[in-house]
């Protein structure tokens, strides 16, 4: 007995100095993966454009903040998290960081003092960075940018994800190899392959999460990669499905969506808009090739055709053009009738909607996105479709597409049910299938959409 | 205490079609560009956002979109022997407001101006002789020809969008187009829009009687379209609701959905609004501009900002109130005919005639701004001036521009206008007429002029501008003239009965009739100082740091709606600025 307890006591000693080791003992960082001369220069503009690539503003810059100063809050599963002040501020940002400090955080989420980053931060995505782009990151953030002195406010998760050691255990099962590893015999595929598993972080948001909520899958190996996420409550979506824009969209199409947020198909929404809007639009048009080549070649069905369908939208017909009577067509039939007698949603779909979206649900190509097979009017989750309906949506400007082309919100005009009765009738006309939605998940939604509202006519 | 902001390369005043054009050409050269507009700034959504914007009280009665007169108005009269009075209610024109200006509210109807208007007089010299104008008749060449705009109309055309149908693809005709317009270098660039039922009555009664009917040129977009900004229009869904509105559907050609979104991304572009530009500063030998002193509305104080250029892109009406205020050009005498600024204010001479058809269906509810089939068989091009006896010439179309439901509605004469018999009006003849128009020319003329008001200030302690303006018999011939034609037309078309409105003889201009926004001249271009304000490159010939966009150049009044000359002198203007005063900054003539 006594030695039982002796050697109990001797596994409580010992469990507890892991335990403490675990949490205090520093982790090893990951180091440069390519050595490169030690005279290597960052060239004039690498650092911005990598800046670009990664899309660091959409989450470090806040509402009317300063570039970069922070503070930023990301919803998460387990609260609110608020994004860190990178400008090279000694006190309140990266200033004092070395590169290997720097690198640190971009490989491995560990902060100067040694603490865990949340994982909000995707370095499980910049652990492909390449060694020139953490330079050139950190020539940037360190050295061109100007300090700003922004003490942001602190995230305070509930126990037990306050812990931040915890996140230890978490890097161990759900990190990925540091390296971006070539998959292809091709340059441009494999650039395409970098920019959207490393810098662009696509699969932070594009691929589910499992059980521990770690991103399932990095690498198009992974059958789960790029399948579809969600964020703040949006359907990110299937980027590899044969229904998925990547595989339904031609490549001029495409890079078009993602250089301007609009094409013949969709507009975008939701936080994707900060994406094109800070990030995207300043892909080079190589880079943008290569981005559009790879998502086209990865396919779960196998590589895009070379020549998709040709645009669905009605955007070739003159303005008033009738939509020919098939029976393919029995929403534009019902809508087109104009029958006082027609039922709510497509009375309210012919009074708020029609004007703009057209009675087939084609809309027009770049202005107006075709509501007909919309991934975001058939995503399972309705949120976005419904915050949409609420709150309106404004696309960003961009280089090749400047305006900011605003659907107005109807939060103000149309009742719970009436928003429900609307989106489900979108949802289900034309050739939509998808499901129904209730006044209640609108309501929920409207108690939300106020302040986000407030805060979208602040502008940026 | 004025407040003296720091230096900018160039002041824009006024941030309409030609203020935002000009910003969006400079910008491109780098300078540093200050843009101020008096009124509010103004997007589609949520200024012109769906439904709030079909409000035919709120901003077809009540003119929301417009100039309040307590804020800024002019006097009028119509003989020189008469005293001018203040416009204090809107009605024969509505002068636009805030950013965006009269390119919010128009209709969209953009038209290229007839080879000959531009050289009218010399048009007039050659195949008619000059003793034919009549003694008091003031018109000009404009000191630019067709020709050397057309590159221009072609860069307006393609950046507002506008549709249409060819009739003259360098000098080749093309069917269904207007075979009587000067030669265009390539198609619009969006085909027409499609027809309402009165159009295609009028235009197969048109074609019918010999005459060519094709399809008004439209800034109402067709199709999707993206400009050579990469601004972007959606195509009309014929709401009705154009002029006196904002666009709700991103379909009408305006500064906000060409221009305004890619102008903004120019770092070196900067608007302030509610900013109204109160004069011109002039340096002390008074050869050159300083700046401008504008009211600074939000902090309550005058600002003096200097700029090395000055772009006068206001109104026409107050281009030529802040020429007169600010010493820029003689002052126009109509005794002596000496002094140019002020000279030859022109209008727009218009008529029309209605058609009833008790078993026609219109629906008027449905119209686009610039929808209507035209001729131009009795275009200025077209008309005998020595035979008809008069000078000038119209176009002539059917269309619904507008689907309103009150002002929309046409009754027969006798109709009471308001109660039961009001009622009881618009319940039988809602969607049973039709109307024939024709939009003519208006000449200038020794005794049409603009200048200080002796009397009434504005609230800032300026002289008001006194309109002196009245119709004239060669104008009123001239529509006489195309109401003959109309009716020929229309006794064709089996109306039950029609009704007819023109200017008649002896017609005195009457302000309160809404009659139309196309005021034009007082600052006019021309290659001859002692004639014109202002050269053929819109630049102030005795201030050669300033530029006087819009209307308020042309010598006399086309037969046309102006914004398609607007647009293209702005670019003709634009490219005079960047390719040749810029890099030698004097007077370029």
């Amino acid at each position: 007995m006594r030695t039982f307890l002796k050697i109990l006591a001797a596994l409580v000693v010992v469990g507890v100095i892991a335990l403490l080791a675990f949490i205090f003992v520093p982790v090893q960082t990951t180091g440069p993966k390519t050595a490169l001369a030690a005279d290597y220069q960052v060239p004039d503009g690498a650092g911005a454009y990598a800046m670009r690539l990664a899309d660091c503003a959409a989450c470090h810059t806040a509402e009317g903040g300063k570039p970069f100063a922070g503070g930023r809050p990301i919803e998460s599963p387990f609260g609110i998290i608020y994004s860190s002040n990178i400008t090279p501020d000694n006190e309140t940002g990266i200033g004092s960081y070395t590169l290997d400090e720097f690198r640190a955080a971009l490989y491995d989420g560990i902060r100067k003092d040694g603490a865990h980053l949340y994982p909000a931060m995707p370095y499980a995505n910049y652990r492909k960075l390449s060694e020139e782009d953490v330079r050139a990151l950190y020539h940037y953030f360190h050295d061109e940018l100007k300090p700003v002195n922004n003490q942001v406010t602190e995230t305070k998760l509930d126990f037990p994800f306050n812990q931040r050691w915890g996140i230890r255990a978490w890097n161990w099962v759900a990190l990925p190899d540091a390296q971006f590893v070539p998959p292809f015999q091709d340059d441009q595929l494999n650039r395409g392959a970098y920019l959207v598993q490393g810098p662009g972080h696509c699969g932070a948001c594009h691929s589910p999460r499992n059980d521990l909520f770690a991103q399932a899958g990095y690498t198009a190996a992974d059958d789960a990669f790029l399948t579809g996420g969600e964020i703040a409550g949006w359907s990110a979506p299937n980027l590899r499905s044969g229904a998925s824009a990547p595989q339904s969209w031609d490549a001029e199409q495409l890079a078009l969506f993602l250089a301007t947020g609009r094409n013949a198909h969709q507009a975008v929404t939701g936080e994707m808009t900060l994406v094109v809007e800070d990030s995207l639009q300043y892909f080079t048009d190589d880079d943008m090739a290569a981005v559009v080549a790879y998502l086209r070649r990865i396919g779960t069905n196998g590589p895009a055709p070379e020549s998709s369908a040709p645009a669905s939208s009605g955007d070739k017909s003159p303005a008033g053009t009738p939509t020919p009577a098939t029976s393919e067509n029995d929403t534009s039939k019902l809508l087109a009738s104009a029958d006082p007698g027609m039922a709510l949603g497509p009375r309210l779909y012919l009074d708020n909607c029609n004007a703009c979206h057209f009675n087939d649900g084609k809309g027009a190509s770049e202005v107006f996105p075709p509501l007909d097979g919309n991934s975001l009017v058939n995503s399972q989750n309705a949120t976005g479709l419904i915050s949409v309906i609420l709150n309106g949506a404004e696309l960003p400007s961009t280089a090749k597409r400047p305006y900011r082309l605003r659907m107005p919100g109807f939060a103000d005009r149309l009742s719970d049910d009436e928003v429900a009765a609307l989106a489900t009738f979108v949802r289900q006309g034309w050739s939509n299938n998808a499901g129904a939605v209730t006044a209640d998940s609108v309501s929920a939604l409207r108690k939300q959409g106020g302040e986000q509202a407030a805060e979208q006519s602040g502008g940026r | 205490m004025a407040r003296t902001d720091p230096r900018k390369d160039v002041v824009i005043v006024g941030l309409g079609w030609t203020g935002a054009i000009l910003g969006m050409e400079l910008a491109d050269e780098g300078l540093e560009i200050l843009a101020l507009e008096r009124g509010e700034d103004r997007k589609t959504v949520p200024d012109f956002e769906y439904p709030k914007i079909a409000d035919e009280l709120r901003y077809g009665i009540r003119y929301e979109l417009f100039q309040r007169p307590k804020n800024s108005t002019l006097t009028i009269r119509r003989t020189l022997d008469e005293t001018a009075l203040p416009y204090r209610h809107l009605g024969s024109f509505l002068p636009g407001d805030g950013v965006g200006g009269a390119g919010v509210h128009w209709n969209g109807q953009t038209w290229r101006p007839m080879r000959e208007e531009f050289i009218l007089r010399s048009h007039i010299k050659e195949n008619f002789g000059l003793d034919i104008i009549p003694e008091d008749m003031t018109i000009e060449d404009w000191g630019v020809t067709y020709e050397e705009l057309e590159p221009y109309f072609d860069r307006f055309e393609y950046i507002a969008g506008i549709s249409g149908q060819a009739g003259n693809i360098n000098g080749k005709i093309i069917e269904g187009g207007n075979p009587f317009e000067a030669p265009r270098s390539r198609d619009y660039p969006l085909p027409p829009l499609p027809h309402t039922l009165d159009a295609e009555m009028f235009a197969k009664a048109a074609r019918d009687m010999g005459y060519h009917p094709f399809p008004r040129p439209a800034g109402n977009a067709s199709q999707a379209y993206t400009n050579p900004y990469g601004m972007q229009l959606g195509p009309c869904n014929f709401c009705g609701f154009c002029e006196r509105y904002g666009c709700l559907n991103y379909s009408k050609s305006s500064p906000q959905t060409c221009v305004l979104d890619a102008l903004k991304r120019k770092p070196n572009f900067q608007y302030r609004v509610n900013s109204e530009v109160l004069r011109v500063e002039l340096a002390d030998d008074r050869k050159t501009a300083t700046g401008v002193t504008y009211w600074d509305e939000s902090a309550g104080e005058e600002v003096f900002q200097p700029a090395d250029m000055v772009i006068l892109a206001a109104y026409s009406l107050h281009n030529v109130h802040l020429m007169l205020l600010s010493g820029i050009g003689q002052p126009y005498d109509p005794n002596s005919g000496q002094g140019v600024t002020g000279k030859n204010y022109a209008y727009q001479m218009n008529g029309g005639t209605t058609l009833f058809f008790p078993d026609k269906e219109f629906n008027p509810f449905v119209g686009a701004g610039s929808n209507g089939m035209v001729i131009d068989d009795f275009a200025i091009s077209q008309i005998d001036f020595a035979k008809e006896g008069f000078i000038g010439g119209s176009y002539i179309v059917s269309g619904t521009t507008n689907g309103q439901p009150i002002r929309g509605i046409s009754m027969p004469r006798g109709t009471p206008s308001w109660g039961a018999g009001w009622k009881k009006g618009v319940q039988e003849w809602y969607g049973h007429a039709m109307s024939i128009g024709s939009h003519g020319s208006n000449m200038s003329y020794r005794d049409c002029y603009l200048d200080l008001d002796p009397t009434y200030k504005d609230r800032h302690g300026r002289p008001l501008m006194r309109m002196t303006f009245n119709w004239k018999p060669n104008d009123i011939r001239m529509t006489q003239f195309m109401r003959s034609r109309i009716e020929e037309i229309a006794g064709t078309m089996g109306a039950q009965s029609w009704q007819s409105s023109y200017k008649s003889e002896g017609a005195m201009y009457d302000v309160r009739p809404y009659q139309t926004t196309h005021n034009v001249g007082g600052a006019i271009m021309g290659t001859d100082p002692a004639h014109s304000a202002i050269n053929r490159y819109l630049q102030a010939w005795d201030k050669h740091n300033v530029f006087v966009m819009g209307a308020s150049a042309f010598p006399q009044n086309i037969q046309y709606n102006p914004t398609g000359a607007v647009g293209a002198l702005a670019y003709w203007a634009a490219h005079a600025i960047r390719t040749d005063y810029l890099p030698n900054p004097r007077p370029l003539m």
